[in-house]
C-alpha cells in the first residue's frame, strides 16, 4: 500500500516561510493570496494489505517521527 | 571530573566541546558514539553538541533523538546527571521531551552566524552558578532554527519555574525585540528542566571559553557544571576569577 | 574485440555532440586502433574536456613558480600541500562552480563546496577552513538577486552542516558578470606531514574500493558543460546538476579520516568532475599501472544505468580507493560503522590498461595513461585585443574633482563591492572548531592551529577590472594584494592557489589576457617568494559571446608563529597614532570611485613594483613581530579614505573616529582620497611606539608618513588645510552596513 502523508505547522504557529512566499506572491500580483502555510509530504510505501493496520501504524509513525506534534499537526492518505 | 560528549552522524561541534572540557578546563571526556546504549564509565556530566545530526533532515533532532545513546541519556538525566544541551543538543533535547517546547525556522528564514548577548535569568542552576543574576554573556550563536516555540501555558510556568535560564538581549542588558536574533519566544535562549539538572541552549559557550579566540564569558557556564560535581572543590570561583581576568 | 559490447552506434554526429573536434577523434582512433565503443566515446570526451584536461591552459600553467623548500606537494594533485612546522602540513585549493551555479544557485554552489572538501581531505588532511570568492552582475537586476541568494545559501547549507567554518571571503558586483556568476571555493585542511595520501594506483592485484553515496544520472556531462559557452537553451540543462548532500559527506570525511589513521591503502581520490572516468584513469595513471572495474558492481540509485552512465555520472560524496591486499573488511567495517557501502568493485594490473566491464562483458579498454596524460594539448593562437589601446585610456582633465568628497564617500561606501559584507557571511557559520581568532570582514581569515601556537591567515582576492585593463598588472597586484592581506594579518605568505575564471580560449584575444595575467602572478609570486601549490581553470565563462573580465582569483596562505599576535584593520584605541606606509600616486585608472561614481572602467591600473611591495610586507611583518603594531589595513578598492573609514568602522564594536592630515599635493584630491595605489598599509600604533616603526620603515626603504590619531566620533581628512572630509562615522557606518540589505529589500 501507498500511503501520502503531509505535514503543516499548527495553526496559530508562525510561519515564516508561508509568510515569505506569500509576500512573494503578492508581489507577483496575486493579491487575493490571504494566507500559506508551508509544509512537509511524504511518501511512504508499505508491504502491507490490511488497511486497518496501516492506518495505525501511520498514526504512530506520524506521532513519534514524521511531526513534532508540539508545533505541528498531520493528516494521511492511505491508497 | 569526567564528561561524555554525545557523538551523532553529523555532530560537528563535539571536537569543539572536547577540546574545551579536557583542555580548557582540563578535565577527563570521552566521545560517545550513538550508537552506544549504555555508559560505560560513570560521568558527571553529558555534553550533546551542536552540529547537524542526521544532516537536520525531517527536522533538527528528529531523527537523533532515537538513538541508541539517547535511552543512556535519558537514564543518566531521570538519576539526576547533568546534561547539557547546545545548539543542535539543545534541538535534541527538545525532541526528545527532556525539555519543553520546539524549535521553528529562525524568522529571518536564513543561518545566522554571530555574536549575540544574553542576560542571565536564573543563577540558581548547575549550568549557571558561576554567573550571577543579570550577567550579560557575549555568546555566539550559529543556527538556522533557533526559533523557540512553546504555547503559553508552558511559557508561563517556564518563567514562574525559573526554568527559563537565558534570554537575548542588547549589550546593556535590555531585553528587546531588536536584541531577539531568531523570534523566539519570551526571547529565550536558554532553559532548564523543572529539577535543573537538564538544560539547553542555543548559543554556544565552548566557541568562547579562550583567551586566543578574544571572548572567555562562555567559560562560565561550562565551569559552573564543575561546581555543581559531588567532588566540588572550589573550581568555579577559581575559574570566575580567571574569567574576570581575561574579561 | 568481440568481448566489447555493441551499443549505441559512434557516428560522426554522436562525436560532435560529445564536443570532439574531428582531428581529437582521430588521436582516439590512434590510441585504440579502432573505433570507440560508446562508453569509450564518453570516457574520452569527459576526460579530454577543457575543464579535466586543461587542454589550452597546460602548456602556459608552467609559467607559474611551483617550488620552495616548504611546499611538500605542487600542482597536479588533488591538493597542493606545505610544511608549517610541528610535524604538521597545510593542505589547500580552490575551485571554480561557475556553471553549475549560474543553472542552479543553491546546489551548484553547495556541490562546489563539497567537491572542494573532498580534494583536501582525500589527501588525509581535516579540513579547518573554507573561503569564498563570488562575482555576480549589479544586485538591481532581480536574476542576480536571485543568484546571490541561492550561491550564498548554498555554500552555507554545505560548509555549516559539514562544521568547516567559512572564514573568508570577496565578492564583486559588475554587469560583465550578469550572464556569468563565478563562485569559487577554497579549502584549508590540516594534515600531519608524514601522513599525506594521493591519488594513485599501484600493487597488482590491490583491491579498487568504490566507496560513499550511490551512483545515479546526476550531472552526466557536467565535466563538459563547464567546457561550453552558455546559449539561450543552458536553462534547460537543469537535469544535469548534482545536488550535494553534506550530511553524506561529513559521515565520508570521518570514515576517511579514520581509515587513514589506520595503515590500510595504496591511494584515494574524490569522484569529482567526470567521477568514476576520471579517478580511475587518473589514479591508475599516477601509478603506472593499469586497473580493471566490474559496473556491475557499482551500487546505484537508479535503475536501467547502462555502463556509459555509470561512468560518467557526477553523482556527489563518492571515493575510490586502492587498498592493500586483503584489508577489504577492515575498510568495508571502517565504512559500515559511519552507515556508508564501500564495494570493492576491481583491482589494479599491470598492463597499464583501464577495462571497464559490465558483469562479463568489456565495455572500454583503454590505455589510461593515454586518456589521463595524452590528452591534446593546444597552443591556441593569442593576440592583444584591439580595443586594449582604447580601454586604457584615460583623460582626467575631462573629468573635474567633484567638489562634494563626503558625498564621493558615502557613494563608494554604497556601492556593493565596497559596502559591507556580513549579509552574505553572517549565513556561514566562521567559528565552528573553535579556532577563527580573525572573523570576516577584516583583511584576512585568521585560524590557530590547536596543539601549537601557531595560526594560519589566509585571503582570496582578484580585481578583475584591473585584469581587464592591463592582464599582466591584475595578475600581480592579485598575487601582490592577497599577500598583503595576509601580512596586514601579521602572517607571513607562504604559498597560494589560484582559480583561473576567463571566456572563451578559443578566442585570441582571451587567450592573451590569460598568458599576461599568468606571466603577472608569476612574476609576484616570484618576488613575494609563494609558489603556485594547486589550482584550477575555468574557461568559457561566457554568453552570446560576450566574456566576463579576466579573473584570476589568489588564494594567499601565511603563517604566523604565535597566534596571539593577529592583527587585525580595526583600530583599537582614542590617541593612537596614525601612520600611512607607502606612496600615494596620481593614480584613477581601473578604481572603484571612477566605476562606482563616475560609470568608467577604464585607463591603466596602478602601477606594482614588485620589489616595493616586498620590501614593505617584510617591514610591517617586523613592526608586528615586534608588537608594534596594533591595527594594519591594506588600501585597496576606493583608496585611502575607504580603508581609513573601514579602520574607523571595527567590525562588531563600536566606530571610533579618526582625524588625518595629509599635506598639499601635486595630486588631485579625489586621487589623494580615492585612487587605489598599490602597496600602501594603514597602520595603527601607540604614540611612544611610533618613532620605532618610523625606524624600521625607513631601513626597508618605505615611505612612511604619520598622518593622523585615532578618536573621536567623525572621520576627518584634511588635505592642506582644506578639510575634505568630515563625516560623522556612526552615519558611514550605518550607509556602509545598510547597503547591500537595503538592495536586496528592493
Amino acid at each position: 500500500m501507498n500511503a501520502k502523508v503531509f505535514v503543516t505547522l499548527k495553526k496559530g504557529v508562525l510561519d515564516p516561510q508561508g509568510k515569505a512566499v506569500q509576500h512573494s506572491l503578492g508581489s507577483l500580483g496575486y493579491g487575493n493570496v490571504q494566507d500559506v502555510r508551508l509544509g512537509k509530504y511524504v511518501e511512504i510505501k508499505l508491504d502491507e494489505t490490511d488497511k486497518a493496520k496501516v492506518d495505525s501504524q501511520l498514526k504512530e509513525m506520524c506521532e513519534k517521527l514524521l511531526a513534532n506534534t508540539v508545533i505541528e499537526d498531520y493528516h494521511y492518505v492511505i491508497e | 571530573m569526567r564528561f561524555a560528549v554525545i557523538v551523532f552522524p553529523g555532530s560537528n561541534c563535539d571536537h569543539d566541546c572536547y577540546h574545551a572540557m579536557k583542555h580548557i578546563l582540563g578535565q577527563e571526556v570521552d566521545f560517545i558514539w550513538h550508537k552506544e546504549g549504555l555508559f560505560q564509565k560513570k560521568y558527571d556530566g553529558v555534553i550533546i553538541p551542536g552540529g547537524f545530526s542526521y544532516g537536520d533532515y525531517l527536522r533538527t533532532g528528529a531523527i537523533a533523538r532515537f538513538s541508541p545513546v539517547m535511552k543512556a541519556v535519558d537514564g543518566f538525566a531521570k538519576g539526576g546527571g547533568l546534561v547539557i544541551g547546545i545548539c543542535n543538543g539543545f534541538q535534541i533535547l527538545l525532541e526528545a521531551g527532556l525539555l519543553p517546547g520546539a524549535m521553528l525556522r529562525n524568522e529571518s528564514l536564513k543561518f545566522i552566524c554571530k555574536d549575540v548577548y544574553v542576560k542571565v535569568i536564573n543563577e540558581q542552576t548547575p549550568f549557571t552558578r558561576c554567573c550571577n543574576r543579570g550577567d550579560v554573556l557575549r555568546i555566539p550563536i550559529a543556527h538556522a532554527e533557533g526559533n523557540y516555540f512553546a504555547d503559553e501555558d508552558t511559557l508561563a510556568r517556564l518563567e514562574d519555574n525559573g526554568q527559563v535560564v537565558f534570554k537575548y538581549c542588547d549589550k546593556d542588558g535590555k531585553i528587546t525585540s531588536e536584541a531577539n536574533p531568531n523570534g523566539s519566544a519570551h526571547n529565550i535562549a536558554g532553559i532548564c528542566n523543572e529539577t535543573r539538572n537538564v538544560f539547553g541552549m542555543m548559543p554556544h559557550p565552548e566557541r568562547c571559553a579562550e583567551a586566543i579566540l578574544g571572548n572567555t564569558d562562555g567559560k562560565n557556564i561550562l565551569a559552573s557544571m564543575l561546581s555543581h560535581s559531588a567532588i566540588f572543590t572550589g573550581a568555579c570561583s577559581i575559574r570566575y576569577t580567571d574569567y574576570k581576568q581575561d574579561r | 574485440m568481440e568481448k566489447i559490447k555493441k551499443e549505441l552506434e559512434v557516428t560522426p554526429e554522436l562525436v560532435a555532440s560529445h564536443g570532439l573536434s574531428e582531428e581529437e577523434y582521430g588521436r582516439i582512433l590512434k590510441i585504440l586502433g579502432r573505433t570507440p565503443t560508446y562508453t569509450e566515446l564518453g570516457i574520452f570526451s569527459v576526460m579530454w574536456s577543457e575543464h579535466c584536461s586543461y587542454k589550452s591552459s597546460r602548456m602556459h600553467l608552467r609559467r607559474f613558480p611551483t617550488k620552495a623548500p616548504w611546499v611538500i606537494q605542487g600542482p597536479g594533485e588533488n591538493a597542493g600541500v606545505i610544511d608549517i612546522g610541528d610535524g604538521l602540513a597545510a593542505v589547500f585549493k580552490m575551485e571554480s562552480h561557475n556553471h553549475p551555479s549560474f543553472i542552479e544557485p543553491y546546489q551548484g554552489a553547495a556541490t562546489g563546496v563539497g567537491g572542494i572538501l573532498r580534494d583536501v581531505f582525500t589527501m588525509g588532511a581535516r579540513p579547518i577552513a573554507n573561503m569564498d570568492s563570488l562575482r555576480f552582475g549589479p544586485l538591481d537586476v532581480p536574476k542576480n538577486r536571485y543568484l546571490l541568494d541561492g550561491v550564498v545559501a548554498g555554500i552555507a547549507g554545505y560548509g555549516n552542516c559539514m562544521g568547516i567554518p567559512t572564514i573568508a571571503g570577496e565578492t564583486y558586483f559588475n554587469e560583465i558578470y550578469n550572464g556569468n556568476n563565478l563562485v569559487n571555493a577554497f579549502t584549508l585542511g590540516i594534515a600531519k606531514k608524514d601522513r599525506i595520501f594521493y591519488g594513485t594506483a599501484s600493487g597488482v592485484g590491490n583491491p579498487v574500493i568504490y566507496v560513499g553515496s550511490q551512483t545515479g544520472r546526476d550531472g552526466i556531462h557536467g565535466a563538459t558543460m563547464a567546457s561550453e559557452e552558455f546559449s539561450e537553451g543552458t536553462e534547460e540543462k537543469r537535469p544535469t546538476v548534482q545536488v550535494g548532500d553534506p550530511f553524506t559527506e561529513k559521515l565520508l570525511l570521518e570514515a576517511c579520516l579514520e581509515l587513514m589513521s589506520k595503515d590500510l591503502i595504496i591511494g584515494i581520490q574524490d569522484m569529482g568532475a567526470a567521477g568514476l572516468t576520471s579517478s580511475s584513469c587518473e589514479m591508475a595513471s599516477r601509478g603506472g599501472s593499469g586497473m580493471e572495474m566490474d559496473l556491475a558492481l557499482v551500487p546505484r540509485r537508479e535503475e536501467g544505468m547502462i555502463p556509459y552512465e555509470l561512468m560518467l555520472s557526477e553523482s556527489q560524496e563518492r571515493m575510490l580507493i586502492v587498498a592493500k591486499e586483503g584489508m577489504e573488511k577492515e575498510v568495508e567495517d571502517i565504512f559500515k560503522k559511519w552507515d556508508l557501502e564501500a564495494v570493492t568493485i576491481g583491482h589494479v594490473t599491470g598492463n597499464g590498461m583501464l577495462r571497464v566491464k559490465d558483469g562479463g562483458v568489456v565495455v572500454a579498454e583503454i590505455p589510461a595513461k593515454a586518456i589521463a596524460d595524452e590528452a591534446p594539448v593546444y597552443d591556441r593562437p593569442s593576440s592583444r585585443p584591439i580595443y586594449q589601446d582604447s580601454i586604457q585610456d584615460l583623460n582626467l582633465d575631462l573629468l573635474p574633482v567633484p567638489k562634494d568628497l563626503n558625498d564621493m564617500l558615502v557613494k563608494l561606501l554604497s556601492s556593493p563591492t565596497i559596502a559591507e559584507k556580513s549579509w552574505i557571511y553572517r549565513q556561514y557559520d566562521h567559528m565552528v572548531r573553535t579556532n577563527t581568532v580573525v572573523y570576516p570582514g577584516s583583511d584576512a581569515g585568521v585560524v590557530r592551529i590547536k596543539g601549537t601556537n601557531k595560526a594560519l591567515a589566509m585571503s582570496v582576492d582578484c580585481n578583475s577590472l584591473y585584469c581587464f585593463l592591463h592582464p599582466k598588472a591584475g595578475g600581480a597586484i592579485a598575487v601582490a594584494e592577497a599577500a598583503r592581506n595576509v601580512v596586514c594579518s601579521g602572517a607571513r605568505p607562504m604559498a597560494l592557489t589560484d582559480c583561473l575564471n576567463f571566456g572563451n580560449p578559443e578566442k585570441p584575444e582571451t587567450m592573451w589576457q590569460f598568458k599576461e595575467a599568468l606571466e603577472g602572478m608569476s612574476l609576484a609570486a616570484e618576488e613575494l617568494n609563494t609558489p603556485v601549490v594547486s589550482g584550477n581553470v575555468s574557461f568559457y565563462n561566457e554568453t552570446k559571446g560576450l566574456g566576463i573580465y579576466p579573473t584570476p582569483v589568489v588564494g594567499m596562505v601565511g603563517i604566523m608563529d604565535d597566534a596571539s599576535k593577529a592583527v587585525t584593520q580595526y583600530f583599537k584605541g582614542e590617541g593612537d597614532t596614525i601612520i600611512l606606509l607607502g606612496e600615494t600616486k596620481e593614480e584613477l585608472g581601473g578604481t572603484e570611485y571612477l566605476r562606482a561614481v563616475h560609470g568608467l572602467q577604464k585607463g591603466l591600473p596602478p602601477d606594482i613594483d614588485l620589489k616595493a611591495e616586498k620590501a614593505l610586507q617584510d617591514a610591517v611583518l617586523e613592526a608586528v613581530d615586534a608588537g608594534l603594531v596594533k591595527s594594519a589595513h591594506d588600501c585597496s578598492e576606493g583608496g585611502l579614505a575607504v580603508a581609513l573609514a573601514e579602520c574607523c568602522f571595527r567590525g562588531e564594536e563600536e566606530p571610533l573616529g579618526c582625524e588625518v592630515s595629509m599635506p598639499i599635493d601635486r595630486l588631485r584630491k579625489d586621487a589623494l582620497l580615492f585612487g587605489e595605489s598599490q602597496s600602501r598599509i594603514i597602520i595603527s600604533a601607540k604614540p611612544e611606539d611610533a618613532g620605532q616603526i618610523v625606524g624600521i620603515m625607513s631601513r626597508h626603504g618605505i615611505p612612511c608618513s604619520i598622518t593622523g590619531r585615532v578618536g573621536g566620533d567623525s572621520l576627518k581628512i584634511r588635505i592642506g588645510s582644506e578639510e575634505a572630509v568630515n563625516q560623522p562615522v556612526m552615519r558611514l557606518k550605518e550607509t556602509w552596513l545598510e547597503a547591500i540589505p537595503k538592495m536586496l529589500r528592493t
